[in-house]
C-alpha cells in the first residue's frame, strides 16, 4: 500500500470498485467504461452506478448484448490509444468472446515486436455461492492465466479491489480483474481515500503462521481465513497467502511461506483437473520439494459442472471445513 | 440527406420507413382481416393456452415472494408472442427456448410440475420427458440458434417433416451466434423457424440503444430468407404467421425470421428493479394491449366465449397448477453427490474418486 496515513472509509467491496473506476475516469479522459446495463443502470451489481451521470454517456455506455463485440471493439480502442474497462455481465458469459481472448488480446505487444500494445481491462463477476441462476457461476481464471500475454487479478478485499483496479488500468499490457461475487456486499473493510495502487504480482500474507501454508485467491480467501483461525484454535499456526494476482505470480513470496512450514494447502472454487490451484501446486514441488513434510493438498470445486442446483450449490464450493480438513491431513502426514 | 438543390437520390439513405406489424385484431378485439381467423377451435384454444401460461406467470410471483420458487424470468404480456408460435408446432417438432420463454415450453407440453421444479433449481426439472422435444432454458445469450439449426438439419437428413424453433431476444439478436445461425440455415435450407421476441428490453438496455434497427424482421435480407413482422400481442397473427413458416419448413422450403413486436411488462427477473431505468412514460400503452384481453373481447364479440365459460376455465386452470404444485412439492431434494451425476455416460476414476469424497465428507 502507497497510502498508509491517508484517511480512510469502510466499504463494500463494490463500493470500492466504483471508487476506483470513479478516480480512473477522473485522471485520465482516455479511460472508458462499457459493457452490457453498465450505463444507465450501473451495472447488474451497481459497479458502475453513477458513473455514466457523472462522466457522461460517452465515457460510460451500453453496449449491443454481444460479448465477442464488447472485447473485440475493446482491443480496437486500446490499440488506437484509448484505456477501454469493459465488464462482462458474468464470467460465464465471457465464452462467446473467447476468440477475442485467445487469438488477440494477450499477442499485440508480441506480434507487432513492441510496436503496439495494448492497455485493456475487462472485469468479470466470477464464483459460486450466491445462488446464481444456472452458468452464472463459473470460475474460468485458469483459462486466461493460461492465455499467454494477458495478467490475471483477482481481489479479494475493499482495498485491494481498489488499488489493484487502478494498477490495472494503469497497466500498460491488457488485464483481466475477476470480482468475486460472493464478496461483492459481504465483506466491509476500510479503503483509503483517493487515488492509489497496489502493485500487480504481489502477494498478501493474511495471516502468519509457522506450521502450514494455505495459498488462495478472491472468494476461497475468506473461507482459508475462517479455517486459519480454528486451527490456530488447536494451535496449529497457519499462514494464508492470498496470491491476489495470478498472472503474474508472487512466487517468491508462496516460496517462502513454504520452505517455513513445510507443509502446503492450495484453495479455489474452480474444477479440480487443470485449475489454476494446480499451476501453485507444481510450482511448490518443483521449487520446494527438499522443504516439503507432506505432499501439497488441493481443495478445489469438482469435475462437474457447477451445479445449479440451490440445495445442493454449497456442496461444490471448499468452505471451512473442507480447508481445515485439508489443513489436518498435511499436519497429519 | 437529400440536398434541397438537388433531384439525385440518396444513395447511402435508403427508404427506411417502417412495416407496420402484421395483425388480425386490433388492440380492441376488432378483427381487422376477418377472412384470416383461424377457426373457432384454434381461437378457443390459443386463448386457453394464453389463460394458463399467464396463471403460472401470475402464480410464480407469489411463489418466488415465498421462497417457494427460485429467481424467475416473467413473461407476463408476452403471452401471445409465446403461445401462437409454440402452438404452431407438432409433437415431433423441437422448441429451443430461452430463460424468458417458459410459457412457450408449457405450450408445447413440458408439464406443469416439472417446469416449477427447474425453476426450484431441482433436478427433477432438467431431465425433459421423453415425449417432449424441447431442451433445458437456455442462459447463455442466442446459444440456442445454431443449435436449432443443427436440430432441424438432423431431421432433413432424417428425412423426416419435423421443424426446429428456437425463441431469441431484441438483446440476443446482437449476439454473432443469431448472424451465424440465420445464414447456416438458410445456405443449408433448414426446417427451422427463428422467433425473435422484440419485447423492448434487454434488462435495462432498451433496444433503441441495442440497434439502430427499428424493423428486426428485416435482417432476414441479409442471409437470403423470408422475414416477417408480426403484432406480438395478436395471439391470432402469431399463430397464423408461424403457421405459414412451420408448413413452409416442413415442405423443404426453409427457414424464416418472424420478429414478434411485443413488450416486457415485467421486470428482467422478479429480483430485477425496472424503476432504475425506465420510467412510466416507456411503458404507455402496453398494459392496454394485453393479449389476453385482446382475444378475449374478440371472443365474446363473437359469441365463441361467456362469462360462465371464462370462470370454469379459471377453475380448470388452477385446480391443474395446484395439483402440479402438490407434485413438484413431493419432489425429493438432491443428495450432495447428485452435483456429480451425469457428466459422462461412465464416470470417470477421478469422478468417482470425487464422489467418494463427497460420500465421506456429506454424508451420502
Amino acid at each position: 500500500m502507497t497510502a498508509t496515513a491517508t484517511p480512510t472509509k469502510t466499504m463494500t467491496m463494490v463500493a470500492a470498485i466504483n471508487d476506483a473506476l470513479a478516480l480512473a475516469l477522473e485522471a485520465d479522459e482516455t479511460v472508458h467504461v462499457f459493457g452490457e446495463d453498465v450505463g444507465v443502470m450501473g451495472g447488474v451489481f451497481r459497479a458502475t452506478d453513477g458513473l455514466q451521470a457523472r462522466f457522461g454517456a460517452e465515457r460510460v455506455f451500453d453496449t449491443p448484448l454481444a460479448e465477442a463485440g464488447i472485447v473485440g471493439m475493446g482491443i480496437g480502442m486500446g490499440l488506437a490509444g484509448l484505456k477501454p474497462v469493459a465488464e462482462i455481465q458474468f464470467a460465464g458469459f465471457l465464452y462467446p468472446a473467447l476468440d477475442q481472448v485467445l487469438s488477440h488480446l494477450g499477442r499485440y505487444r508480441h506480434r507487432t515486436r513492441g510496436r503496439y500494445h495494448l492497455p485493456m481491462v475487462i472485469r468479470a463477476p466470477y464464483g459460486g455461492g450466491v445462488h446464481t441462476p444456472e452458468q452464472h457461476a463459473d470460475s474460468p481464471e485458469a483459462i486466461l492465466a493460461h492465455t499467454p500475454g494477458v495478467k490475471v487479478v483477482i481481489p479479494s478485499t475493499p482495498a485491494d479491489a481498489k488499488g489493484l483496479l487502478l494498477a490495472a488500468i494503469e497497466d500498460p499490457d491488457p488485464v483481466f480483474f475477476l470480482e468475486a461475487i460472493k464478496l461483492y456486499r459481504s465483506v466491509k473493510g476500510e479503503v483509503p481515500e483517493g487515488p492509489y495502487t497496489v502493485p500487480l504480482g504481489q502477494a498478501r500474507v493474511v495471516t502468519q503462521g509457522d506450521d502450514a501454508t494455505v495459498v488462495c485467491y478472491g472468494g476461497m480467501v475468506e473461507v482459508a481465513t475462517k479455517a486459519a483461525e480454528a486451527a490456530q484454535a488447536h494451535g496449529i499456526g497457519v499462514e494464508v497467502i492470498d496470491l491476489r494476482t495470478l498472472v503474474p505470480m508472487d512466487t517468491e513470496t508462496v516460496l517462502a511461506s513454504v520452505r517455513k512450514t513445510g507443509r502446503a494447502v492450495v484453495v479455489s472454487e474452480a474444477p479440480r483437473t487443470n485449475g489454476f490451484h494446480s499451476e501453485v501446486s507444481a510450482t511448490i514441488a518443483e521449487e520446494a520439494i527438499d522443504f516439503l513434510r507432506a505432499p501439497v493438498v488441493r481443495v478445489t470445486g469438482f469435475d462437474a459442472p457447477y451445479p445449479p442446483f440451490t440445495s445442493v450449490e454449497d456442496v461444490y464450493r471448499p468452505n471451512p471445513v473442507r480447508v481445515a480438513r485439508a489443513i489436518r491431513q498435511v499436519m497429519g502426514y | 440527406m437529400t440536398s434541397p438543390d438537388t433531384a439525385r437520390p440518396d444513395l447511402l439513405s435508403p427508404d427506411l420507413s417502417e412495416h407496420e406489424p402484421f395483425r388480425l385484431l386490433a388492440p380492441d378485439g376488432t378483427a381487422t382481416r376477418p377472412a384470416e381467423l383461424p377457426d373457432p377451435g384454434t381461437r378457443l384454444s390459443l386463448y386457453r393456452h394464453m389463460r394458463r401460461i399467464r396463471h403460472f406467470d401470475e402464480r410464480a410471483w407469489v411463489l418466488y415472494r415465498t421462497g417457494r420458487l427460485g429467481v424467475f424470468p416473467p413473461y407476463g404480456g408476452m403471452e401471445a408472442s409465446q403461445v401462437g408460435t409454440a402452438a404452431a408446432l407438432g409433437a415431433g417438432d423441437w422448441l429451443f427456448p430461452t430463460y424468458r420463454d417458459t410459457g412457450a415450453a408449457l405450450t408445447h407440453g413440458l408439464p406443469v410440475a416439472q417446469t416449477l421444479a427447474y425453476w426450484r433449481t431441482s433436478p427433477h426439472g432438467w431431465a425433459m420427458p421423453p415425449d417432449v422435444k424441447v431442451l433445458p432454458f437456455y442462459i447463455p445469450i442466442a446459444t440456442q440458434y445454431p443449435h436449432a439449426v443443427g436440430a432441424a438439419l438432423a431431421e432433413k437428413r432424417r428425412g423426416t417433416r419435423n421443424v426446429a424453433l428456437a425463441y431469441i431476444g431484441d438483446g440476443g439478436s446482437s449476439e454473432g451466434d443469431f448472424h451465424e445461425a440465420l445464414n447456416f440455415a438458410g445456405a443449408l435450407t433448414v426446417p427451422c423457424v427463428f422467433i425473435l421476441q422484440n419485447n423492448g428490453w434487454a434488462i435495462s438496455v432498451p433496444t433503441r440503444t441495442q440497434t439502430r434497427a427499428v424493423n428486426l424482421a428485416r435482417r432476414a435480407d441479409g442471409y437470403g430468407i423470408p422475414g416477417v413482422r408480426v403484432d406480438g400481442n395478436d395471439v391470432l397473427a402469431t399463430y397464423l404467421v408461424t403457421t405459414e413458416a412451420v408448413n413452409r419448413a416442413r415442405d423443404g422450403q426453409g427457414p424464416t425470421l418472424i420478429e414478434t413486436v411485443t413488450y416486457r411488462v415485467k421486470p428482467h427477473t422478479l429480483a430485477d428493479d425496472p424503476s432504475r431505468y425506465r420510467t412510466d412514460a416507456d411503458n404507455h400503452g402496453w398494459e392496454e394491449k394485453d393479449p389476453i384481453t385482446r382475444l378475449r373481447a374478440h371472443l365474446m364479440s363473437e359469441g365463441l366465449l361467456t362469462e360462465d365459460d371464462d370462470a370454469i376455465l379459471t377453475r380448470e386452470i388452477e385446480t391443474e397448477f395446484e395439483a402440479a404444485l402438490k407434485e413438484a412439492d413431493g419432489y425429493p431434494e438432491p443428495t450432495p453427490a447428485e452435483i456429480l451425476d451425469h457428466v459422462f455416460a461412465e464416470p470417470t476414476p477421478t469422478l468417482r474418486r470425487q464422489r467418494a469424497q463427497i460420500e465421506a465428507e456429506e454424508g451420502a
